[in-house]
């Protein structure tokens, strides 16, 4: 029985995260089909369509998918996905929206979240903020997956396109309405994809000084970060809150500034390939993680590595 | 209007879990339990709704064992007015925690729900989602801000790259994120007057619902450890061993 790909999407591209979720899809063996629910998602399925491993595109257009909203959205997916063994999104903040809504009317357990896959059946996914990891076995008929990206590489691209095939949406169900949406606007790389993640905590002590951050992650191709104190005090926007309850990173290269390193920091990036910590305080938990900790103030220390750099 | 608001029993966020040496769970023996953080800030939304006189009562209800009994006293010593545990023994999944709430539902009628958007044992994130699905009523995850007027929510989520801001038709379900507000503490008088409040003691069995397993943990790992990491004693040797030893510059 194929495995059913729920995409995570602008309409106009695919979420990368979307990728992710079809590598976790190839590996339970079967073949894939991709669903894009959206309104004018012509661009996305067609990128969709040369994912390798995709062999089927189903679209729904209509403005009732226009912003993915749950009610919508998991009605679809509970229409069409009785034909399917697995159900699976990214858990991205859509993934974590529509698919428990879409189990509960399928009457079918999901597990959030999964890092690994064992079998068809059993699954490895992080409870307690990633400070234990369980192996799950699911016995039900149909299984709903959340995939963590940071777990599974992207799928690569294929040279031919998949079909794609048009289904019928269904109605909007107008209990909730999208009423606006404020989106940070970055010409950075994305936290969650970069190559590279500054993040920042209290020790940067306003705004303002998250200013050196952004100069050092110009340097480097960056993206910056936050601990959830930074972002409480309102020094930056929520949603660059790195961890167990904000956005789950692995860059090759993550720098921890004026940063403590609570657990439920370290749940969102300690699967980072290198993590470098410079806080003043030589006791701070965060050098426990770090490859290469710099007792300093950051202060003096930031604009320094900033100099150095080319 | 009343406000229904699930609240979970879980381990203190402060403490450091460890997972037994046999691999069969998480070790809880002594561990310090606490109300689940974002149910605590759906306890404070609900208090502060019933406050601005958009709610009448605010009621809470928690599912598990007897022991929850101080986590919902908690709770009636916030400002609740009322508590209800389902008693059970086992560990019900996601699925029946919200079949469960349900059930309460429907004896309650409440015009509207808010749960917390994720109990950070097991970090599942998907109750208040199944409950919006069997009842059918809109939700709200993530909520950073909610204002209530006549029969609607507007609810602002916090969503990946930004704000997201929904129009909900009562009765709905809300789920809270860290920063919609900052709960209150318990003051000693409401602590003693908390004791007098109403708890009322339910079985899964008098709600009509089955406590079903579907799901298996057959084992719990540690997760990976990280090698040993080293101090380094300046930017420059910094520079010099990102550039050379870990090759990432
Ligand atoms: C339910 C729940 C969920 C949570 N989820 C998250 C989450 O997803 N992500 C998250 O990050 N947190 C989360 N937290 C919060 C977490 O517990 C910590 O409170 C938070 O991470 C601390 O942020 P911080 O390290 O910036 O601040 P602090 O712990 O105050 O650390 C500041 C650090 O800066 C250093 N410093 C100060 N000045 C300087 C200087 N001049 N130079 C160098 N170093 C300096 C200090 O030595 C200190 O170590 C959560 C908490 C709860 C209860
Ligand atoms: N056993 C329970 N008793 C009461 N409420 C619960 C229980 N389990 C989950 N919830 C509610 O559902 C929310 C999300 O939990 P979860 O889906 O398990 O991450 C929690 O914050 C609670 O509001």
């Amino acid at each position: 029985m194929p495995s059913l790909l729920i995409a995570d999407h602008q309409n106009t591209a695919l979420v990368p995260a979307t990728r992710n979720a079809a590598t976790a899809c190839a590996a339970l063996g079967e073949e894939t089909h991709i669903l894009i629910a959206g309104h004018d998602c012509t661009a996305a399925a067609e990128s969709a369509a040369k994912i390798a491993g995709i062999t089927k595109v189903l679209i729904a257009d209509s403005p009732a998918y226009a912003h993915l909203l749950a009610e919508n959205t998991a009605a679809l997916i509970a229409r069409i996905g009785s034909a399917y063994r697995h159900i699976l999104m990214p858990a991205t903040t859509n993934g974590k929206n529509i698919l428990p809504r879409a189990a509960a009317l399928l009457d079918s357990s999901m597990l959030s979240d999964i890092i690994a896959i064992k079998s068809p059946d059993t699954f490895k996914r992080p409870i307690y903020a990633g400070n234990a990891i369980a192996t799950v076995q699911v016995a039900d008929e149909r299984i709903l997956l959340s995939v963590r990206a940071t777990a599974f590489d992207p799928a690569a691209e294929s040279t031919t396109a998949a079909p794609i095939e048009p289904i019928e949406a269904g109605e909007d169900l107008g209990i909730s309405r999208f009423e606006r949406e404020e989106l940070s606007k970055s010409d950075r790389p994305e936290l969650t994809e970069a190559r590279v993640v500054i993040s920042g905590g209290r020790g940067l002590q306003s705004g303002e000084n998250f200013q050196l951050l952004y100069d050092l992650a110009d340097k480097l191709d960056a993206a910056v970060g936050a601990s959830r104190a930074a972002v409480d005090a309102g020094y930056v926007a929520n949603d660059l809150q790195v961890g167990q309850t904000g956005r789950i990173v692995a860059p090759q290269l993550y720098i921890a500034v004026g940063l403590s390193g609570a657990i439920q920091h370290l749940a969102g990036m300690k699967e980072s390939k290198v993590i470098v910590a410079i806080n003043k305080d030589p006791e701070a938990p965060i050098f426990q993680v770090a490859d290469y900790g710099l007792a300093a103030d950051l202060f003096q220390a930031i604009p320094e590595l900033t100099t150095k750099l080319p | 209007m009343q406000i229904l608001v699930p609240v979970k029993r879980v381990v203190d966020y402060n403490v450091k879990v460890r997972v037994k040496p046999d691999g069969s769970g998480v070790e809880l023996d002594n561990v310090k339990m606490a109300i689940n953080p974002f149910c605590e800030i759906a306890v404070e939304e609900a208090l502060r709704i019933k406050e601005k006189g958009h709610a009448t009562e605010v009621v809470v209800a928690s599912i598990g064992p007897a022991h929850c009994q101080e986590q919902l006293r908690s709770a009636l010593a916030l400002g609740a007015d009322r508590a209800i545990l389902v008693q059970t023994d086992s560990t019900p999944e996601p699925l029946t925690v919200a079949k469960l709430l349900k059930a309460l539902i429907d004896r309650e009628q409440p015009g509207l729900c808010i749960l917390g958007k994720q109990a950070i044992d097991g970090d599942n994130n998907q109750t208040g989602q199944m409950l919006a699905a069997l009842t059918g009523w809109p939700q709200a995850t993530f909520a950073s801000e909610v204002t209530l007027n006549d029969d609607q929510a507007q609810v602002t989520r916090e969503v990946d790259g930004g704000m997201q801001t929904l129009s909900l038709k009562l009765p709905a379900i809300i789920t809270t994120d860290l920063r919609l507000n900052e709960p209150r503490y318990a003051a000693l008088p409401n602590i003693m007057k908390a004791k007098r409040k109403p708890l009322a003691t339910l079985t899964p069995e008098e709600l009509g619902i089955p406590i079903e397993h579907r799901l298996t943990t057959l084992k719990v790992d540690p997760p990976p450890q990280r090698s040993a990491g080293i101090m380094v004693e300046s930017v420059d040797a910094l520079l010099d061993k990102l550039k050379n030893e870990a090759k990432v510059l």
